[in-house]
């Protein structure tokens, strides 16, 4: 074992069993938000790739919309409103509708590896985990996840679930799992 | 409801969940907006709401009080055509012409945002326009001429870059 590897064992030993058990509860917490952030209201707008996604299979969105047409002329706003006309199958509305930077992509990551991202300032918009926190439980387009209208799906988790774990993992310092 | 419309002041006596494109026909006679299919998938009900594209068929009526919306009727100055109409009649590019006026007013805003657009830059902006007789080809050439002669009065050649949500 290495001086590094030993260096760790020790800090755990030395936390004591309280502080391992923070960890597996934020671990645990962390599987809670990563099925939130992979259900497709979620997902479909932190696509990877250019091409936003559309209904529960997450198929690329209709008309051939990508990056480059928000750039040109057509915004998602130009369809998706900010309250909109109410009726089945019309466009959803929020304020603000908006794709994610490259980024910030939930699509095709795993759990390890969207943790990480979370994580990461260049990856997260430059937050920490208590800005993180604050987002996911005011974020007009988060709290749209839970009320999408139209007869769409939900995540299974509750947005106070989901707020929930996140300050449960947050608390335990953001402990990502391994690959 | 007060609205501002192609530059005049107007009121309508309608509810808040009015579609616009219910009160720019059916309250204010501009029938050149057109009703395609209601639900913001062919682009036939495209009007400017401050400078930006919008489909007026899922924009209610609370959305757009007190704002500037400009529709095809409002393009002309002084009986003189913005240089996308005139480019239109140029190139011929109606056929049935169902769909035009919406065509029109995002090719408007797609010079806004890219003063030269290429090939790539018009499918994109263009995709949601819908027009079942096929006027793709000309619907491109007349947005090429337009930018020309646009360019050729102001001078402007700036890009854009994809854009996205970063915060």
């Amino acid at each position: 074992m290495s001086r590094g590897s030993w260096l760790a064992v020790s800090l755990v030993l030395a936390a004591g069993p309280a502080a391992a058990e923070e960890t597996d509860e934020g671990l645990a917490a962390f599987t809670t938000i990563y099925g939130v952030l992979q259900h497709p209201r979620c997902l479909n707008c932190h696509p990877d790739g250019d091409k936003p996604l559309q209904y529960d299979d997450s198929r690329p969105h209709t008309m051939e919309v990508d990056r480059m047409s928000m750039a040109t002329g057509l915004p998602c706003n130009t369809c998706h409103r900010v309250e909109g006309v109410d009726g089945e199958g019309l466009p959803p509305a929020n304020d603000p509708w908006l794709m994610a930077p490259p980024s910030q992509a939930f699509q095709g990551r795993t759990e390890a590896a969207l943790c990480a991202q979370l994580k990461d300032p260049a990856t997260n918009g430059d937050r920490d985990l208590a800005a993180l926190l604050h987002h996911v439980g005011h974020d007009a387009l988060v709290l749209y996840g839970w009320s999408p209208g139209g007869g769409r799906t939900t995540p299974e988790s509750s947005h106070a679930e989901f707020v929930a774990a996140f300050q449960t993992w947050v608390d335990a310092g953001g402990p990502c799992p391994s690959e | 409801m007060k609205l501002t419309v192609n530059g005049a002041a107007v009121e309508v006596e309608a509810t808040g969940d009015t579609p616009l494109l219910w009160v720019l026909r059916d309250h204010l006679d501009m029938t050149g907006t057109r009703f395609g299919c209601g639900m913001a998938q062919c682009g036939a009900c495209t009007v400017h709401l401050d400078g930006l594209p919008i489909r007026s068929c899922v924009t209610p009526l609370s959305e757009v009080a007190g704002r500037r919306i400009t529709t095809i009727e409002g393009l002309a100055r002084d009986d003189v055509l913005h240089p996308v109409q005139q480019a239109w009649i140029d190139h011929s590019v109606p056929q049935c012409g169902y769909c035009q006026s919406g065509q029109i007013m995002s090719a408007v805003a797609l010079l806004t945002f890219v003063p030269s657009p290429t090939d790539d830059h018009i499918d994109r902006a263009m995709s949601a326009n819908i027009c079942r007789c096929g006027t793709y080809p000309r619907i491109k050439a007349a947005i090429k001429d337009a930018a020309a002669r646009i360019n050729g009065a102001m001078g402007s050649v700036d890009q854009p870059a994809p854009g996205g949500r970063d915060e």
